[in-house]
């Protein structure tokens, strides 16, 4: 059972090549149909034949799906703003400060980042319409809450909790508040944790689907997954695939790329939280 | 003396201040999680439609299990724990679970293990694992059901091509494939998550226990079964429990790829239509409080197994 180093080799880039196709091909096979237009998209094709631009212009000419972009950019920025700043000050109380039930209240966090959405759907719509924020982007921010909240408490939480006791102690002694510990001293030494979280709340809060689908009624509301996901035509043989895999393409590209600058980021935060995205 | 008194009113302040700070947060969660549970669990229990929320009326167990008696002697029993598609539902969500799992951990393995080798070009390869990752659930489910299209799907085109079927599969609408096609979606999205967390368990293993196995002459699979793998199990097995609890409320790419498909409908998506498409509030709320129960009592066991790495994880 042995092979020559050769044989081993190219099985071994053939395993490789074959990772990065299936990775990949999904992908490219939309931009290649987003550039194609009218019959033509009918022909399956492998290799580039077109490049026209009408599925991008039609989609982006269309108005509502301008504003869903806007809609997707408020509410995934402000949950990650809202959720950021009170997961900063709940994680300096929970890593650095010892009390009374502190490891049940991470218990607590933690499950709830289990929680399966749907089980607070009947009871966030009722929260939600007595609120008055059926069909607007408030509902979002407020029910994204539930899982962008526990994730950043947690991860930085873990964060805070590496951090060396020497670097507050001086600051307490000089007695500052605990406000101006965290605003002067964990903020600064922060940022690359708070980057990372961030982002990943944002990737979550601008794919989220059952809660814009079920909080949002009128087209000019809604946020781009669910725009995408009701794109339809009039019958089953007229659904535009073109105009679809062209506003998939033009979402998902931004992401891609952040994706791809912040990647060794990304895979630390993800294994510190294990939270899927 | 007057130190340590001085110590302990510190310490008090600052106990106060954790509090301080933990309010916001822990009011926010209340009001987005734990008061909205309540309130299901409670719908579960009473007679509540969409647009009457408020009337609703207390009616006890009849949405989970009710005996209706004809006065002739018969009689028949209603509610979800008798209803068939609840069960359908239920058994599709656990099939697709333990299926899903299973490959996105064996494909996830392999791809770590790939990634865990020096080679030429390694960054890009990782970099080209993680696009599925970054693309959306719906973005995703909505690319594959334009290449599992029966007439000009590409899928379809490749596999005519290489003869491995003989004609065009509808994919997503026939009843034999359509799980398969969530399937093959949901697999192909989340390995790349298993493969990044295994990979991070894999790098933990030092690299001259390698070393030492390959001067004594140990072979791949041999070094696998008895090093590797026992080194990385426990950060796979967290990573299998967080998949599975994830698998086990999925929605979106159901919901996308195979709509009103019994063969596919999930618990989640039958909670879903009964409360907002077919005017069972009340019945849907019943359906997701089981759901919830069902993942309550999973999360829990697996914090009481993994009791030991929390506490590890405070000192």
């Amino acid at each position: 059972m042995t092979f020559p180093g050769w044989i081993k080799t190219s099985a071994f880039y053939a395993l490789v090549s074959a990772i990065v196709l299936q990775a990949v091909f999904p992908f490219y096979y939309a931009i290649l149909t987003s550039l194609e237009s009218g019959q033509s998209i009918f022909d399956v094709n492998y290799l580039p034949q077109a490049a026209s631009l009408a599925n991008y212009w039609a989609m982006i000419s269309d108005g509502v799906f301008g504003k869903q972009i806007l809609n997707s950019v408020f509410v995934a920025t402000v949950v990650v703003f809202i959720s950021l700043f009170l997961a900063v000050t709940a994680a300096y109380a929970l890593s650095r400060i010892r009390f009374r039930g502190r490891g049940l209240l991470l218990l607590t966090i933690l499950s709830v980042s289990m929680f399966p959405q749907i089980a607070v759907l009947s009871g966030l719509f009722e929260v939600i319409r007595a609120f008055g924020l059926f069909n607007s982007l408030w509902s979002l921010v407020f029910s994204y809450m539930i899982f962008t909240l526990p994730f950043t408490v947690w991860v930085l939480t873990t964060f805070m909790r590496k951090l060396p006791v020497e670097i507050e102690e001086a600051a307490i002694v000089d007695g500052a508040s605990s406000f101006t510990i965290i605003w002067r001293i964990f903020l600064p030494l922060m940022w690359p944790a708070m980057v990372t979280t961030g982002l990943l709340a944002f990737i979550h809060a601008w794919n989220e689907f059952l809660f814009a689908l079920t909080f949002l009624s009128t087209d000019s509301q809604r946020t781009v997954p669910v725009a995408i996901a009701l794109i339809s035509g009039l019958s089953e043989f007229e659904i535009p695939w073109g105009n679809i895999m062209a506003a998939s393409v033009i979402v998902t590209l931004p992401l891609v790329v952040l994706v791809l600058i912040f990647q060794r980021k990304i895979v630390s935060g993800l294994t510190a939280g294990a939270v899927k995205g | 003396m007057a130190s340590n008194a001085g110590i302990s009113t510190l310490s008090r302040q600052r106990i106060v201040s954790a509090w301080l700070f933990l309010t916001p947060m822990l009011l926010v969660l209340a009001s987005v999680a734990a008061y909205p549970l309540i309130r299901t669990i409670y719908f579960g229990f009473t007679d509540a439609s969409i647009d009457l929320i408020a009337e609703a009326q207390w009616v006890g167990f009849r949405n989970y299990l009710e005996y209706l008696d004809y006065g002739d002697g018969e009689g028949e029993y209603f509610g979800l724990l008798v209803d068939a598609d609840w069960w359908r539902a239920v058994w599709n969500t656990l099939r697709f679970t333990i299926i899903s799992v299973f490959f996105e951990t064996l494909f996830g393995l392999v791809i770590a293990l790939v990634l865990n080798r020096e080679f030429r070009g390694r960054s890009l390869v990782r970099a080209a694992v993680l696009i599925p990752w970054a693309i959306p659930t719906i973005v995703s489910a909505k690319m594959w059901a334009w290449m599992m299209h029966d007439q000009f799907g590409i899928l379809n085109d490749i596999l005519l091509r290489l003869h491995i079927i003989a004609e065009p599969v509808a994919w997503t609408a026939s009843p034999d494939t359509a799980m398969l096609a969530v399937l093959i979606v949901d697999i192909w999205k989340t390995t790349p998550f298993m493969a990044l967390l295994i990979l991070a368990g894999l790098q933990m293993v030092p690299g001259d226990i390698y070393e030492a196995a390959r001067l004594d002459g140990v072979g791949p699979v041999r070094l696998f079964r008895r090093v590797t793998w026992p080194l990385i199990m426990p950060a796979v097995l967290v990573a299998i429990v967080f998949r599975a609890l994830d698998a086990l409320r999925v929605f979106d790419i159901i919901y996308v790829l195979t709509p009103n498909n019994e063969r596919t409908r999930t618990m989640s998506v039958f909670a879903r239509e009964n409360l907002f498409d077919f005017d069972k509030f009340a019945y849907g709320s019943a359906a997701s409080t089981l759901l919830f129960l069902i993942i309550a009592l999973l999360t829990i066991s697996f914090i009481w197994a993994t009791r030991m790495n929390v506490e590890a994880d405070e000192r």
